[in-house]
């Protein structure tokens, strides 16, 4: 893509790709009253997940992606919607209530080791913030038996999810 | 996974919560962290489950029972879970302490 300004190139991330399993973890997850120790296997026991990797609270990128899916009514379908970024679960609590997304269903995983990122393979080392890396932007649909049914992730930073397609995508897990 | 039938609301690194979380390990039991807010106006939830907005407090599925304050959750614990359950309890009720949390 031609841009008039410089993007950071990712490289091809490594990521679970359609078809594969998501790689289980477990980590506190916050909603607007309180966090707990929750893993994905839990929440994919339930039903189809919406996992969306995301820059720490407060980065433009984590306000635009926030805004983005609660304009869309992402939470509306039959599929569990959760975040995840580096950020402590205090910050979290802050976004979903200055988003305004607090009393939709969506909960923030709190993963400030970065190691769920790895497990993903898309860790972003971050420049000029020496000991601090985040995942790349990326977003996952996953099915009850904890299949990849869609995936994506940034190869540039930043970059910004296909909120068409991932929308479709959450849409096709809550139809199935 | 099953969920343990024991759940505690606490605050992060409040010390009478600590308490009520020395005594679940002393006996070795399963429990859920739900932590909240330092703030007490954001407490709802546990207003909610306990009717006041003071950590901690312990849900126990096993027994039905909602408390708060630690000296009685400890209590609690003693009389329920420790070598003095059943009747001899006498000396547990003696370990009630006055502090608020």
């Amino acid at each position: 893509m031609d841009l008039e300004f410089d993007v950071v190139d990712l490289g091809e991330p490594d990521n679970p790709d359609e078809g594969d399993r998501a790689p289980d973890f477990e980590r506190p997850l916050v909603n607007d009253e309180y966090w707990e120790d929750t893993s994905l296997s839990e929440l994919t026991a339930e039903g189809p997940v919406a996992l969306v990797f995301y820059p720490m609270d407060g980065a433009f990128p984590a306000t635009y992606i926030w805004n983005e899916l609660r304009d869309r009514d992402i939470d509306s379908y039959d599929v569990t919607v959760v975040g995840l970024s580096i950020s402590t679960p205090y910050e979290h609590k802050t976004l979903l209530e200055e988003r305004t997304i607090e009393d939709t269903g969506i909960r923030l995983f709190s993963d400030p080791s970065n190691e769920v990122a790895e497990q993903y393979g898309i860790v972003n080392d971050l420049d000029g913030m020496h000991g601090v890396d985040e995942p790349r932007t990326a977003t996952f649909v996953i099915d009850g038996e904890r299949t990849v049914q869609y995936a994506w992730a940034a190869r540039e930073h930043p970059e910004f999810p296909d909120y068409d397609e991932f929308e479709a995508a959450v849409e096709d897990a809550a139809d199935d | 996974m099953s969920e343990p039938a024991i759940t505690l609301y606490r605050l992060q690194s409040c010390p009478f919560c600590e308490r009520a979380v020395r005594k679940l390990q002393e006996y070795d039991l399963e429990y859920t962290s739900r932590f909240v807010e330092p703030m007490h106006s954001d407490r709802d939830v546990v207003k909610r489950e306990s009717g006041v907005r003071t950590v901690p407090v312990i849900v126990d599925e096993n027994t039905g029972v909602t408390m708060a304050e630690s000296a009685n959750i400890v209590e609690y614990l003693d009389r329920t879970y420790g070598e003095q359950s059943g009747e001899a309890r006498a000396g547990a009720t003696a370990n009630v302490a006055g502090e608020q949390s």
